[in-house]
């Protein structure tokens, strides 16, 4: 006969093994050996012939570093996170206040509209995008050509290919961190909008003073994911641009998919996978640390 | 309350950038429908036409007669339910366990799993093909499915749903005798129904929308998802326009409705993701 405590931990346990096996093999595992194979020049031979492998040390870091295509992705990767992600945010936010705004009739109808993006697939989306962004018969192109503007050749242009992804990738998922918002919004208390009315605040101090402040964890939180995910950005570029023109969209992602899966160079690739992480590490521990000073 | 008929000017402005928002949200998708519809050539017109100017479903017969269209439907279809119905039933019992059961070594063991939220998954990637290279199950469905079981966010929203449950239901349960499984399972889990749902929508949206795994581990056409078949068919067919907005509404479709019917669902699961985080 086993105690109840000892049959709780068993239970517990059995009901946990699955999952943790699951996880241990599907993500652990992989995770230690990309840190394994990152030291190594896993290369094609092999992929056939496990005893051509060679343990490297930091070569392939070394190699990555004087690569000028990897710096040409990790630069777009950082537009694309450093003007993106602020751009999605700022837009989530304005979205937001919008549908949660006390003078809005119909605010599902809208969330429900503003969200459909969302829940798109990236890929299908990013060829209709592609079509819309065409020089010629691109529907872009021709309301801006009722302002006047002349026709820009948006994923030809080495100039305007991020920009334009950036603009897709904005629409496709502003929405997702929107309900977020409207949810942080909705647990503001409202007699703290009345009481500062009642002292004549207006619309912009009751941003500034109430709804930014008592915002900041959904802010953090919000900017956090953005960025996590915006540093991961492959399948944009992969299907408008092929990581064109010039390398302007080649992303870190994108340059580790060629590298492992279309060259099979998977110890190089495995290493700018962990260069990624280590910058999304550092980026989330800056953040963190930047919070906690704005907040002392 | 009062003041609202004297703030006609700012409401209008509310109503009039919603609106606008709205339209451009959704003129892509609209886009889309239109140019599916269209005969061959008019979405390649200038000006760019809005509407079709006779609607045809020629586009979307092509892509069944022509390619390979309910082959990518049927495997996208398989692939996105036996990921969630699996999924749902490891990542339940595991939030379960971390909710309601007291072991040596929960918490850290749960912090350590939420902290690993933080690993790209693109870091795996490589490693994993390799193993499941081993393991035999490239181009396989189970290359798909067999790393998508089990997942720490789905553990992580089954436990926060839990953990707000009192204890003396279970304790009610275990006086009559009930077998622990028995307990999970005809208890804990017609419990936890709202947040299956959404951790359902979650799962099935995000195997159905994924792509660069897919891409990774489904090597032979036959086996493509639609994601994949339409990035691979967008290159060959680039100029017939109208056939790829059909094959992107056939895509997007059943996501956007399973969306719109259960969205409750899914709002609720995305502000208990954010909350909680």
């Amino acid at each position: 006969m086993i105690g109840p405590e000892r049959h709780a931990a068993l239970s517990g346990w059995a009901f946990l093994a699955p999952a943790l096996l699951l996880i241990a093999v599907f993500f652990f595992l992989p995770v230690m050996a990309a840190l394994a194979l990152s030291f190594t020049d896993f290369d094609i031979y092999a992929l056939g012939d496990l005893q051509r492998l060679r343990f490297i040390g930091f070569d392939n870091y070394l190699q990555l570093l004087q690569s000028p295509l990897f710096w040409i992705a990790l630069g777009n990767t950082a537009y694309f996170v450093v003007v993106g992600g602020p751009l999605s945010v700022a837009i989530s936010l304005g979205a937001a206040l919008l549908v949660n705004s006390r003078l809005t009739h119909g605010s599902a109808w809208f969330r429900t509209a503003l969200f459909l993006p969302v829940v798109t697939t990236l890929v299908a989306v990013a060829v209709v995008w592609r079509y819309l962004y065409h020089p010629r018969y691109g529907l872009l192109n021709y309301g801006l050509s009722l302002f006047g503007v002349e026709p820009i050749d948006w994923l030809g242009d080495p100039n305007w290919a991020m920009p334009a992804i950036i603009l897709m990738a904005v629409w496709k998922n502003f929405g997702f961190n929107m309900i977020i918002f409207i949810a942080g919004l909705q647990n503001i208390p409202p007699p703290l909008y009345e009481a500062a009315r009642i002292d004549g605040a207006n619309a912009w101090q009751q941003f500034r003073y109430i709804t930014l402040p008592l915002l900041g964890p959904t802010f953090l939180f919000v900017a956090l994911m953005t960025m996590i995910g915006y540093f991961q950005v492959f399948a944009e570029p992969y299907v408008m641009t092929q990581g064109g023109p010039a390398n302007r969209t080649m992303s870190v992602v994108l340059l580790m998919y060629e590298e492992g899966f279309r060259w099979w160079n998977m110890g190089y690739a495995s290493a700018a996978a962990f260069v990624l992480f280590a910058l999304i590490l550092a980026a989330t521990m800056l953040q963190l640390q930047l919070r906690r000073r704005g907040s002392s | 309350m009062s003041r609202r008929s004297y703030s006609w000017l700012p409401a209008l402005l509310v109503h009039g950038l919603l609106a606008a928002g709205a339209m451009l949200a959704l003129a892509p998708l609209a886009w889309m429908l239109a140019a599916s519809l269209m005969p061959p050539g008019e979405a390649n017109s200038y000006p760019p036409r809005l509407w079709p100017s006779a609607i045809t479903f020629e586009h979307y017969t092509a892509l069944f007669t022509r390619l390979d269209l309910a082959r990518y439907l049927f495997n996208s279809t398989l692939l996105a339910i036996a990921v969630t119905v699996i999924s749902l039933l490891i990542n339940s019992m595991a939030g379960y366990a971390f909710a309601k059961f007291r072991f040596r070594g929960r918490d850290r063991l749960f912090q350590g799993l939420l902290a690993a939220l933080v690993i790209p998954a693109q870091v795996t990637m490589l490693p994993l093909f390799l193993l499941l290279k081993q393991f035999g199950l490239i181009n396989t469905y189970g290359g798909v499915i067999i790393p998508g079981m089990a997942s720490i966010f789905g553990i992580f929203l089954i436990r926060q749903y839990l953990l707000a449950i009192p204890d003396s239901l279970l304790d009610a349960a275990r006086m009559d005798g009930a077998g622990e499984f028995r307990i999970y399972w005809s208890l804990i889990v017609p419990l936890c129904r709202p947040i299956l749902v959404t951790l359902a929508i979650f799962t099935f949206l995000g195997v159905w929308n994924d792509f660069m795994w897919p891409l990774i581990v489904l090597t032979d056409s036959s086996m493509y998802t639609l994601p994949v078949a339409l990035a691979n068919l967008s290159g060959e067919h680039v100029q017939d326009t109208e056939l790829m907005m059909a094959g992107s509404v056939l895509t997007v479709l059943p996501v956007m409705l399973l969306f719109v019917i259960l969205q409750k669902y899914y709002i609720a699961g995305i502000m208990l993701g954010g909350m909680k985080g």
